[in-house]
């Protein structure tokens, strides 16, 4: 948590704060994300879990604090032009999908790719195909319509064009809401595999304890508008009264008590 | 990302390809190298090694590419082995594949010209069921408006005012200007052409005539069609997409009743009233070139304007106006309850319902016209 300016930290935010009128969402929050990790975001409703996602990738301008991202500062006012020169190297995937509507799935993933050019177009194509195959959709939706695919399958569609150029960072917010358990599963499982091979650092806000479990290195946790960053064992022991209702409730019982999630946290957490 | 210093080096000896990669191969080295690695696929060798043991970051893309050269081999019955790839990017490679696409089926397609006439008869068979669904919705619409008559559904009285000041009181300005413009116009135009025969006078006629019976009414319903009609269209189309108009039925209630019925009845009140004031703009119109112009006073204009046009023009023109407020409400929320899935239908359903609801307006007002005519008002 000691990061100076310049280290490996793919995220730095400092003193960030965020308001709507007078509704102030955060005040004086402090967040590190290390290079190749992968951080869950949790907490209550409204509590600006989305809102922090889109401060760090510069579509909320906070109304003070600095952000860095990949070394880059996202300066208030400018937060377009600092996110331009970024282009490319972050990826989102927004919770409705926000998918082009107008285009096909295929197209909408090589989006990304026919803007940073240098890519051939066969070449594109296939990458959109091995995409679609990647996040876990069948080939014949790349010729379909956003409107023409389910929730889940949007869902999918919106990673794929989040990795269309293969990322260092990726912001996912809520990846598993809406998918069944299995497909549920195999998401976490594919974006364990992607952030290992490619050294990704993700950044999840999630209400999925099965994923937090299963794939999050660290948890940071939302409340009185900062954030409390620690391990699944670090926070379980956490005395704050809202963290051990999350961390103690039924629900995360359950995902703790699954053996195959708790494999694989173990193994996650040793690499 | 450094990608210039990715090398792809492809040599072949004794049967043996060699495609050696060092440093990262990611999507940007891809993009560069891909020519090289399709051009590496025309070769016919014994046995192919794919050199992996310098690649020193590997993505998606990279994985990709190692996978279809190296699948494209073994297709054609060529070992491939794949030496030195590090242990964390084996799983991403096996992962890195494109299923066969079913075989579509009619590779060819039909005739372009038997296709495009299928596509002209298709456009006329669709235009046959819209029309059938509005005369569907307009029934609807009666059926509402008679279970409101009869108490079995209460009218919405603060939609009903909020509509009427949208679709009324909102549209007094752009209506009268452009009725007063074309008043001018009309005046203008016609005192030219009448005063080569020394009948400038009778440009008052004109005037009274044409917007008493015609301009009036017609241009207000087309204002009002692409104003209020398209408003209807999106306001209907976006809780369509919202699955609001879903949630209303769960609660039980008719989204005619609740939606369409306020904004029917407010039309049909707004209209005749708009139609009013536009006539009087339009009139207005004339009267000012009629002084500019043709040197009349106010007085003289009225009296021949009296003269000039009975009671019944008036009546003609105003007959119009609730007529065509169903119409325009009708199609417009017709539209509105059409939209589906997303918000790009909601834009091409309002252009749906401007262009509709004006060509049955043109379409009734070419009917009326012949209808005065043979009954002879």
């Amino acid at each position: 948590m000691d990061a100076a300016p310049g280290t490996d930290m793919a995220i730095r935010l400092r003193g960030v704060r965020n308001q709507f009128g007078a509704q102030v969402v955060h005040d004086g929050l402090d967040l590190d994300v290390r290079r190749g990790e992968v951080l869950g975001v949790v907490g209550g409703s409204g509590s600006g879990k989305s809102v922090l996602l889109r401060t760090i990738i510069g579509l909320q301008i906070p109304a003070a604090g600095e952000i860095e991202l990949l070394g880059e500062r996202i300066e208030a006012g400018r937060g377009e032009m600092a996110t331009r020169k970024l282009q490319g190297r972050f990826g989102m995937m927004f919770q409705d999908g926000a998918l082009f509507s107008s285009l096909t799935v295929a197209q909408n993933i090589m989006a990304p790719m026919r803007e940073k050019g240098g890519i051939p177009k066969a070449l594109m194509h296939e990458l959109a195909l091995l995409k679609i195959n990647l996040v876990g959709l069948p080939p014949n939706a790349a010729d379909k319509f956003p409107s023409q695919l389910s929730g889940g399958m949007r869902k999918r569609a919106s990673l794929a064009r989040a990795l269309a150029l293969d990322p260092q960072v990726v912001f996912l917010d809520e990846p598993t809401a809406g998918l069944d358990p299995i497909g549920a599963s195999n998401f976490d499982l594919l974006i364990r595999d992607l952030q290992r091979s490619l050294n990704l650092t993700v950044v999840m806000v999630t209400h999925d304890l099965d994923s937090l479990v299963a794939i999050c290195d660290r948890i940071a946790v939302l409340i009185d508008k900062k954030i409390t960053v620690g391990t699944m064992s670090e926070l379980v022991a956490n005395p704050h009264p809202w963290i051990q209702e999350y961390f103690h409730g039924p629900r995360a019982r359950a995902a703790f008590d699954t053996p195959g999630l708790g494999d694989r946290h173990a193994e996650g957490g040793a690499s | 990302m450094a990608a210039a210093d990715t090398s792809l080096s492809i040599t072949e000896t004794g049967g043996e390809l060699r495609v050696g990669i060092a440093g990262p191969l990611t999507v940007e080295a891809v993009g560069r190298l891909d020519r090289q690695f399709r051009d590496a696929l025309s070769a016919t060798p014994r046995q192919v090694v794919i050199d992996a043991a310098g690649i020193t970051a590997l993505d998606s893309a990279g994985a990709w590419v190692l996978r279809r050269t190296s699948d494209a081999f073994s297709g054609r019955g060529i070992d491939v082995r794949l030496d030195g790839l590090q242990a964390r990017y084996a799983a991403l490679v096996e992962k890195a594949f494109v299923p066969e696409p079913e075989a579509p089926d009619g590779e060819n397609g039909p005739n372009p010209l038997i296709a495009m006439t299928a596509r002209a008869g298709e456009a006329m068979f669709d235009m046959v069921q819209v029309g059938r669904d509005l005369f569907g919705f307009f029934g609807l619409t009666i059926v509402s408006l008679l279970g409101l008559l009869t108490g079995r559904t209460r009218l919405r009285f603060v939609a009903l005012v909020s509509q009427l000041e949208y679709v009324g009181l909102n549209a007094v300005g752009i209506v009268s200007l452009l009725c007063f413009l074309v008043g001018v116009v009309l005046a203008y135009m016609g005192s030219l052409q009448l005063e080569r025969f020394g009948a400038a006078i009778l440009t008052v006629n004109l005037v009274g005539v044409s917007v008493l019976r015609e301009i009036g009414v017609l241009l207000t319903a087309i204002i009002v069609a692409g104003r209020s009609g398209s408003a209807f269209t999106a306001q209907i189309g976006t809780m369509k997409v919202n699955q609001e108009v879903d949630a209303l039925e769960t609660l039980g209630l008719s989204p005619v009743d609740v939606l369409v019925i306020p904004r029917l009845i407010a039309l049909f009140i707004a209209l005749p009233v708009l139609v009013f004031i536009g006539n009087i703009a339009g009139l207005a119109g004339g009267a000012m070139i009629s002084v500019l112009t043709l040197d009349l006073t106010i007085q003289q204009f009225l009296t021949q304007l009296k003269s000039a046009v009975d009671l019944w023009d008036f009546w003609t023109g105003m007959m119009k106006a609730p007529v065509f407020a169903y119409v325009i409400a009708v199609v417009g929320c017709h539209q509105g309850l059409q939209v589906s899935g997303s918000a790009e239908s909601v834009g091409f359903r309002t252009t749906k319902s401007v262009v509709e609801s004006i060509f049955i307006v043109i379409v009734l007002d070419a009917l009326f016209a012949v209808f005065f005519a043979e009954v002879g008002i």
